[in-house]
């Protein structure tokens, strides 16, 4: 028994990590319908500036993790503002042929940069802490912040979605590209904010990526996949939704490798495509294509 | 002149929707604009609110040339619209529809848009819908809404696209009531309509379209009874 709810709690809390990972693509896609391929790569970016930040600063990753929100935000900006926009609204080919474009730039300028060798953002002592939840049941501080961060950046950008004068122009956007223009609204404005924000919430992603394995420049597509399928188990448009589809995957995963540890990848994408058969649209929809 | 229209001209292909149009509307002004379907009445709101760039032709809002100018440009100059087929934000609230309009249209706080935004759900008698989503209104109060939502970016020139269409005749009535309440209180109105007789109880001049052209212009009474709109109209109801 301790075993099996040791595993589903291992199970929910890297749940929490996929969640990370997903919310910022779910972002994106909610409001500008952009498939964007490159948001693994831009991941890893933000890990690799984390890295590089720790290590020039001579400071722990949380703390240059305050320094890279706001470059990465800005990242985020000008990636929108002088490249994505362009390709928005001419049909669904173009983002995704620049967005792949730019996973190969992303991978190939981190190589030059940082070679292909495997790093780790190291955090010292909390790496290994742990808790007692009592009855035998012990679980690692880092996965419990990762999975902390997560229902804190879900209900972050719930409140900006929904008590915000900002988060209310994501919506309308959202809803009507054409009349939100008619109401005064830039959007290409919006995107470039939303963008900003999803890099933000990349970055925070990054952090617990570092920390918790190693990581290279060519991880990205990888951590894409698994982000996808948390946003489309979820539904697309619910945060929440891509929460509970980051522990559906997280949870098929440790209880495969529980199993077989062999089947630890098999079992998540298998979990996606049960969920896909029995609830098309995932499972909390919101946005209606 | 408020707005001030030159020359403009836009083509379909061989569909020719605007024909060397001129069209000026003063400041506090209402004026009607009546012609069979497919005159080219939707369009010429279009490139009047930039959603479509005219192929030739100018537009000045306030003596400025607004004929580059984008959309949510235009909407903060001052130009408010209103669709045919009410267009709502589905997912945000009745009030919520406005103050997105207010915020982004005038330039406001959230602050101090919400004290407007009610004003204006007071006046076309949605208040006690302001915290509903839209998608549970009604026919007639998804019209209001879309005037409401129009109003909310504070326009000098607001655009009706037949809102009265679809109604009854007490909705009608009371539609005619809240848009000449709107008209008294400064704002000039450009209304396309196919009821001719609300059309009639709050414009002051009209316009005849067909084929992009303007066929007929002047005084209401004048311009119904004109040769040009007996053709017309006898053409629509055979």
């Amino acid at each position: 028994m301790v075993g099996l709810a040791d595993t589903i709690i291992q199970g929910v809390l890297l749940g929490g990590l996929y969640a990370l990972f997903a919310a910022g693509l779910s972002l994106t896609f909610g409001i500008m319908r952009l498939v964007n391929l490159a948001h693994g790569d831009l991941i890893v970016l933000a890990a690799f500036a984390i890295l590089a930040l720790a290590t020039w600063l001579a400071v722990d990753p949380f703390v240059a993790l305050l320094v890279a929100l706001p470059l990465m935000f800005g990242v985020g900006l000008g990636l929108q503002h002088l490249l994505l926009n362009r390709t928005l609204g001419h049909g669904i080919l173009p983002p995704l042929l620049v967005t792949f474009g730019l996973s190969i730039i992303i991978q190939n300028g981190l190589m030059q940069g940082f070679s292909a060798d495997s790093q780790r953002l190291q955090a010292g002592a909390i790496e290994t802490a742990s808790v007692s939840l009592g009855g035998g049941i012990t679980v690692g501080l880092m996965p419990l912040a990762t999975f902390g961060s997560a229902v804190l950046v879900i209900l972050g950008l719930n409140f900006l979605f929904y008590r915000t004068a900002l988060g209310r122009a994501f919506r309308a956007t959202s809803d009507d590209l054409e009349i939100a223009e008619l109401m005064g609204i830039d959007h290409r404005r919006i995107f470039s904010l939303a963008m900003g924000v999803a890099m933000i919430v990349a970055t925070i992603a990054a952090l617990y990526l570092g920390m918790r394995a190693n990581f290279d420049p060519t991880i990205g597509p990888a951590r894409l996949l698994y982000a996808f399928e948390a946003v489309i188990i979820g539904g697309l448009g619910s945060f929440w939704g891509t929460l509970a589809g980051g522990v559906i995957i997280g949870l098929a995963q440790t209880i495969g490798a529980e199993i077989n540890p062999e089947w630890q990848i098999l079992a998540g994408h298998l979990a996606f495509l049960f969920v896909l058969v029995l609830r098309p649209r995932g499972l909390f929809p919101r946005a209606l294509d | 002149m408020l707005l001030q229209i030159k020359g403009l001209c836009k083509s379909f292909g061989s569909v020719v929707a605007a024909d060397d149009l001129d069209v000026t509307v003063a400041p506090g002004e209402a004026l009607g604009i009546i012609g069979p379907n497919g005159a080219g009445k939707t369009t010429l709101f279009n490139l009047i609110a930039g959603s479509l760039a005219p192929d030739r032709g100018e537009i000045r809002l306030n003596d400025r040339d607004i004929t580059a100018a984008s959309a949510h440009q235009r909407c903060k100059f001052g130009i408010g619209r209103s669709y045919q087929i009410p267009q709502p934000f589905e997912s945000l609230t009745v009030f919520e529809n406005l103050l997105v309009g207010a915020v982004h249209g005038r330039g406001l706080a959230e602050r101090d848009a919400a004290a407007p935004c009610a004003d204006i759900l007071v006046h076309t008698g949605l208040i006690a819908r302001a915290d509903t989503p839209v998608r549970s209104l009604t026919l007639l109060e998804r019209k209001r809404l879309e005037m409401a939502r129009a109003l909310a970016t504070g326009p000098q020139l607001l655009l009706l696209d037949e809102i009265a269409g679809g109604l009854t005749e007490a909705e009608c009535g009371a539609l005619i009531e809240t848009i000449r309440d709107v008209h008294a209180a400064g704002t000039a109105i450009v209304w396309i309509e196919h009821i001719v007789h609300a059309l009639l109880a709050v414009v002051g001049r009209l316009i005849v379209l067909d084929f992009g052209r303007k066929v007929a212009e002047g005084v209401p009474r004048r311009v119904m009874a004109s040769t040009e709109v007996r053709q017309i109209y006898i053409g629509i109801e055979a």
